[in-house]
């Protein structure tokens, strides 16, 4: 931050006392004023992050005992003897179905698996119908198949023992926390910069600056400034929020993450400044981010791991920043790795942000 | 002491076809005058403006503000200015007095932002949000932001455009106390009231040339006529050429133009001249539908000049 210089010699009666008025201090704090009396803004940054945790938070809770869902075909005894079977455990979601109705079922996915028992007591014989590349499928099979033997008379030759592990750390919602955060960040890297710059460009506020002695840097500094400030509710409200709800802890140190996340909102709002340097409409620009941020939003691994991906596309995958990013920030808050250990993606982000931030001084264009 | 010297500007926009929109203009603006530029949208105004400002580069020619040059003195011409530009939107969200404040911290000295709010009159509205002023109000806040950096020259390029009478007379007294400071104006305008009201030098431009130069006084004067006479005709009863040179002889008529339906009359003693021209009018048998005479205005020594009015779009649109 740069104070003006005061001479007080120079000052004359009337002309202003040395107040201390830094240019670029006053453009964040006009930029923030700006900021909290736009209601809608407020919104996007402060209850959006909520609203998405809560809804994906809800929409993918870890369910205790996953229920199987088989169909039992009508059988006479066999199929009574069957379904008494199944439901004495509450694992099951047994009916006595006729043939075609449970065939119907199983191609439309209502049911996991059907089974077909024949023979009399001390004499079964099982028949299961399933789709092999079905994952709940095959378990459903395995587990009925236990079920049955079990009660058609089969012994264990071996003790077996299940000890249940569902601890905080293993869950999607912790997958998906650091997922939502990367993508906060560059959202909000794009919009608050990128948008803003087109929108005071587009009403010649910048054309206005730039007649006055402004430094061109004050200026896209106040701008990148106000941007990580408006970030730190935005990241607060999102970390404090899921930790007291979804009880979703951070095992790396807190000041990694900080780091990180400052370095990540930082490279985005380069990218956001490059994406504004020269459109001079909203509909540019809008085209412009979108054209940016889609090919993150599918392949940065927000939702889902990106390693779901071909390896063909991996290197590719990996140069993303959002990538680095939440690569990062899931290594970081689930596994509680260090920033150190990560030296190549933080080298992915720091080269975007660096790359973009100069293409876009040199393109930026004022009016 | 100069404070604006402008020689051969030229600019040249590289469309396609290339747009001419200053070809070789010149100014010389003391310190102290209040200067108007006018003349019709699309005269290339803005643009000379816009260079004088160091907005837009130009093509060809020499500029010195103040005595310094751009791309040399940047900063120390910046500080010393103060400009209002056309159309800027700032900040609806903001304050007048948040507002005045941005721009204060953006000049190394300057006056209280409250200072340059009370100058434009809008202390009461210093807490408002630029969203709720009316177009007068933002405009006077415009001027604030443009004075507050205390310069001693500001740049105004359609102070006035869209505004009601009251605001336009408003605005007027404000440019006129910051020139009583010994301070220099340069303002673009197509209200020939405004330049004549205003300012003490005027230069009507067209074309991107000047094409008139002097005080408004100098100006009307050259038309060498103070009143001005307008005859509308239906056709087909227009008059011949024989019946306007008639006219030109006549004695205290120093200029006859044929509009159109529309004949102007630029006379001086309009008593005697007058009856005499109605007279011819009626012997030729050419019946009128509508007589003006207003005194002799800068519109009217454009008219002369371009052969159009002001409010008429230039042909090249810039």
């Amino acid at each position: 931050m740069t104070q003006r210089e005061t001479s007080p010699e120079k000052s004359s009666p009337g002309v202003d006392a040395p107040r201390s008025y830094s240019p670029m201090w006053q453009l964040v704090r006009a930029r923030l004023t700006e900021f909290w009396r736009e209601p809608e803004a407020v919104f996007w940054v402060c209850g959006f992050p909520i609203v998405m945790v809560l809804a994906l938070g809800i929409a993918f809770r870890n369910q205790p005992v996953e229920s199987v869902a088989v169909d039992i075909v009508e059988n006479g005894t066999a199929s009574a003897w069957a379904n008494e079977q199944l439901t004495k455990n509450e694992r099951f979601d047994a009916e006595v179905q006729s043939t075609e109705a449970s065939a119907t079922r199983l191609r439309t996915g209502k049911t996991d698996l059907v089974v077909t028992v024949t023979g009399i007591e001390g004499k079964r014989e099982f028949q299961f119908a399933f789709d092999p590349t079905r994952p709940e499928s095959v378990l459903a099979r395995n587990a009925v198949n236990d079920q049955l033997q079990r009660a058609a008379g089969r012994q264990d030759v071996a003790q077996s023992k299940d000890v249940e592990l569902t601890e905080p750390g293993g869950r999607y919602i912790d997958f998906l926390v650091p997922g939502l955060l990367g993508m906060g960040l560059m959202g909000g890297g794009l919009w608050g910069v990128g948008f803003v710059t087109v929108d005071m460009r587009i009403r010649k506020l910048l054309k206005r600056f730039l007649a006055t002695p402004m430094k061109k840097s004050q200026f896209l500094a106040g701008i990148m400034i106000s941007r990580l400030i408006f970030m730190i509710p935005e990241v607060l409200i999102l970390l404090i929020f899921s930790r007291y709800v979804f009880d979703v802890r951070i095992h790396g140190s807190l000041l990694d993450l900080v780091l990180l996340i400052i370095l990540g909102a930082g490279t985005f709002s380069g990218l956001g400044l490059l994406v504004a340097s020269r459109a001079n409409t909203l509909e540019a620009v809008n085209g412009l981010m979108n054209l940016v941020m889609l090919p993150m939003w599918m392949l940065s691994g927000i939702f889902f791991s990106s390693e779901r991906f071909p390896d063909a596309v991996q290197p590719f995958i990996k140069a993303l920043p959002l990538t680095a990013l939440i690569d990062m920030l899931r290594s970081i808050m689930l596994e509680g790795t260090s920033l150190m250990q990560h030296l190549p993606q933080i080298g992915i982000l720091i080269a975007w942000g660096l790359t973009t931030f100069f293409l876009a001084l040199r393109w930026f264009r004022w009016s | 002491m100069t404070a604006i010297l402008c020689r051969n500007l030229v600019k040249r926009y590289d469309s396609k076809p290339p747009v001419d929109a200053v070809r070789g203009l010149d100014l010389h603006v003391e310190r102290g005058q209040c200067f108007g530029l006018l003349g019709p949208n699309g005269a290339g105004k803005t643009t000379t403006i816009e260079i004088l400002e160091g907005l837009l580069p130009a093509t060809s020619g020499e500029v010195q503000i103040l005595g310094l040059r751009w791309g040399e003195h940047d900063d120390q011409i910046k500080q010393q200015i103060g400009i209002s530009l056309q159309e800027t939107k700032l900040s609806e969200k903001l304050t007048v007095l948040e507002t005045a404040t941005l721009f204060r911290s953006l000049y190394r000295q300057g006056i209280t932002p409250e200072q340059a709010i009370a100058h434009v009159s809008l202390q009461e509205k210093a807490n408002s949000r630029v969203g709720k002023l009316s177009g007068g109000q933002k405009q006077r806040l415009a001027v604030a932001c443009a004075i507050v950096g205390d310069p001693q020259l500001l740049f105004l390029d359609e102070p006035t455009t869209g505004l009601d009478p009251a605001s336009r007379r408003q605005l007027w007294d404000i440019i006129r106390g910051f020139r009583q400071q010994g301070r220099t104006v340069l303002l673009t305008t197509h209200y020939m009231d405004e330049a004549e009201k205003l300012c003490d030098q005027v230069a009507i431009v067209d074309h991107g040339k000047v094409i008139a130069l002097g005080t408004p006084q100098q100006l009307i004067a050259s038309l060498g006529a103070e009143m001005m006479i307008e005859i509308d005709f239906a056709p087909p009863h227009t008059p011949h050429s024989t019946v306007v040179d008639q006219l030109r002889a006549t004695p205290g008529v120093s200029e006859v133009k044929l509009v159109g339906q529309q004949l102007g009359l630029s006379v001086s003693n309009l008593h005697l001249v007058l009856p005499t021209a109605l007279a011819q009018l009626e012997r030729a048998n050419c019946p009128l539908t509508g007589l003006r005479t207003h005194q002799a205005s800068l519109e009217d020594v454009f008219v002369k000049l371009a052969g159009r009015h002001l409010s008429e779009e230039s042909s090249e649109d810039v």
